[in-house]
């Protein structure tokens, strides 16, 4: 069974036709065309594929993609403000090393910045909180840990 | 992934009827984060899911100091979890919500859905049996309400019959005089299920434990409650050389199995070293 669903994307409206069992992050891997958005384990373990969906982050894998009709989505693809511009997120894991093989990096981003607009001073042990359910292989987690609290100064300097 | 239908009931009546017109390998859809895990991993054969985000009054949380807190079927564990109510109430489910996989698997999971799928391990499931629950089920004649410690028949099986529906769930008040814990023990903090989980509701008067319920998790085909170990407490005042002799009791109740987790003697040691320290933990709201 297919579907037309309507939905915006990083702010702008999109519509794609989808099997109704297809999850929304192969439709927005595959139908929409943004593959910022990785596939770890398709269970709910690594955090890979976190997306935020009307304000809440989400495992894009355990959502139905017809799910998605009406909603609003963001993706690592939208955390930019600008063409030539960086998140300050992204500047600093850039700055810090903090992305080795880069698989878990637009789950972490997603998650980091939901974490940074609830709580613009996160401790160590919010952090933790917040990325429990993001899994890195590659980086031991310190440099991701240097660079969310680097970008949080930075996005309170900036502010101030 | 295996392919299946996709339908979105607008009301409980036409969900109930989704349910038996569309035959076996039908399931109710809340928050998907067992069912679509189950239909990955090809543990469940499904051919059709119900959807039952769209049916209205499903999501309300109400609080009054007689009836107790009620949420609806569409209330995620994460909404919950933030809860400033259950925070200072609840403890013991707060514990709960909190420690239930990550915060994107909390966003879309509801408790309801974690009790339908009726886990041994589930995390919800301990708490809100100590505290009494009840569980509000639609069926197309009528409306009935069970006691939680009433809702389990086995490992993933309830006394839901077909094209019945749990509404909600109303879990008693928090008195000013109860005190509440629960203690998920698992390998590492974080994303991880239960290896055994304890938890336990007191009420005391005038320094003597006027009633307690200990539920256990994950050491026994469902959820049990440690009534030997309760009728031991009960009228007590909680010394420790009673607490002792209570967690012994709970020990013996238990009937834990070996897995990958964990093997069942080391489960049952655990129930007696967490029932010991729940009933700690539940006291320190008095401390
Ligand atoms: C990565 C990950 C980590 C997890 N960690 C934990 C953990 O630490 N502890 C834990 O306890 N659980 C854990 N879980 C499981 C937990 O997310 C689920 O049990 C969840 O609470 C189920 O709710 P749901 O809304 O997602 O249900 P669904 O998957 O939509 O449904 C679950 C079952 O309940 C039935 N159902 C749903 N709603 C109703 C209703 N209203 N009436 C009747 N039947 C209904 C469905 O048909 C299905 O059989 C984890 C899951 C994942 C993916
Ligand atoms: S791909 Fe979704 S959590 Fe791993
Ligand atoms: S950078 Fe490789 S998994 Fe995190």
């Amino acid at each position: 069974m297919k579907k037309i669903v309507e939905f915006t994307v990083n702010g702008e409206p999109r519509e794609m036709t989808v099997d109704t069992c297809r999850s929304l992050l192969d439709a927005l891997r595959e139908e929409v065309g943004l593959t910022g958005t990785k596939k770890g384990c398709d269970v709910g373990d690594c955090g890979a594929c976190t997306v935020i969906v009307d304000g809440e982050p989400v495992n894009a894998c355990l959502m139905l993609a017809v799910e998605a009709e009406g909603r609003s989505v963001q993706t690592v693809e939208g955390l930019q403000p600008g063409v030539d511009r960086l998140h300050p997120l992204q500047d600093a894991f850039m700055r810090h090393g903090a992305s080795q093989c880069g698989f878990c990096t637009p789950g972490i981003l997603m998650m980091a910045k939901k974490l940074l607009d609830d709580n613009p001073n996160p401790t160590d042990e919010d952090i933790r909180f917040g990325l429990s359910g993001n899994i890195c292989r590659c980086t031991g987690y310190t440099k991701i840990f240097d660079a969310i609290k680097s970008a949080a100064r930075e996005m309170e300097a900036a502010r101030s | 992934m295996r392919r299946f239908d996709y339908h979105r009931a607008e009301t409980l009546e036409h969900a109930s009827r989704l349910l038996t017109e569309l035959g076996d390998d039908t399931f109710l859809f809340a928050g998907g984060t067992d069912l679509l895990v189950e239909i990955r991993e090809r543990l469940r054969r499904v051919r059709n899911v119900v959807d039952i985000k769209a049916i209205p009054g499903l999501s309300d949380i109400t609080y009054d100091e007689t009836r107790g807190l009620t949420f609806g079927a569409l209330v995620t564990v994460g909404r919950l979890e933030r809860l400033p109510l259950v925070r200072q109430r609840y403890p013991n489910l707060r514990a709960a919500f909190a420690s239930l996989g990550s915060i994107q698997v909390r966003n879309r999971a509801t408790v309801v859905g974690n009790i339908c799928r009726a886990s041994p391990s589930a995390d919800t499931i301990p708490p809100l049996i100590a505290d009494g629950a009840f569980v509000h089920i639609y069926s197309r004649t009528d409306m009935r309400v069970v006691p939680l410690s009433e809702f389990f028949t086995g490992p993933g099986r309830t006394v839901l019959a077909k094209g019945e529906i749990v509404t909600g769930i109303t879990v008693p008040p928090a008195a000013d005089n109860s005190g509440k814990a629960y203690l998920k023990h698992g390998r590492r903090k974080a994303m991880e299920l239960s290896t055994v989980g304890v938890a336990v509701s007191l009420l005391m008067e005038e320094g003597v434990c006027s009633d307690i319920r200990i539920a256990l998790g994950a050491v026994g085909a469902t959820v049990l409650r440690a009534s030997q170990a309760e009728a031991m407490l009960r009228g007590t005042a909680l010394d420790a050389a009673t607490v002792k002799s209570a967690a012994d009791k709970a020990m013996e109740e238990c009937t834990p199995i070996s897995n990958v987790r964990a093997s069942a003697d080391y489960r049952r040691d655990m129930v007696g070293v967490l029932t010991g320290r729940a009933i700690k933990q539940a006291l320190e709201t008095f401390a």
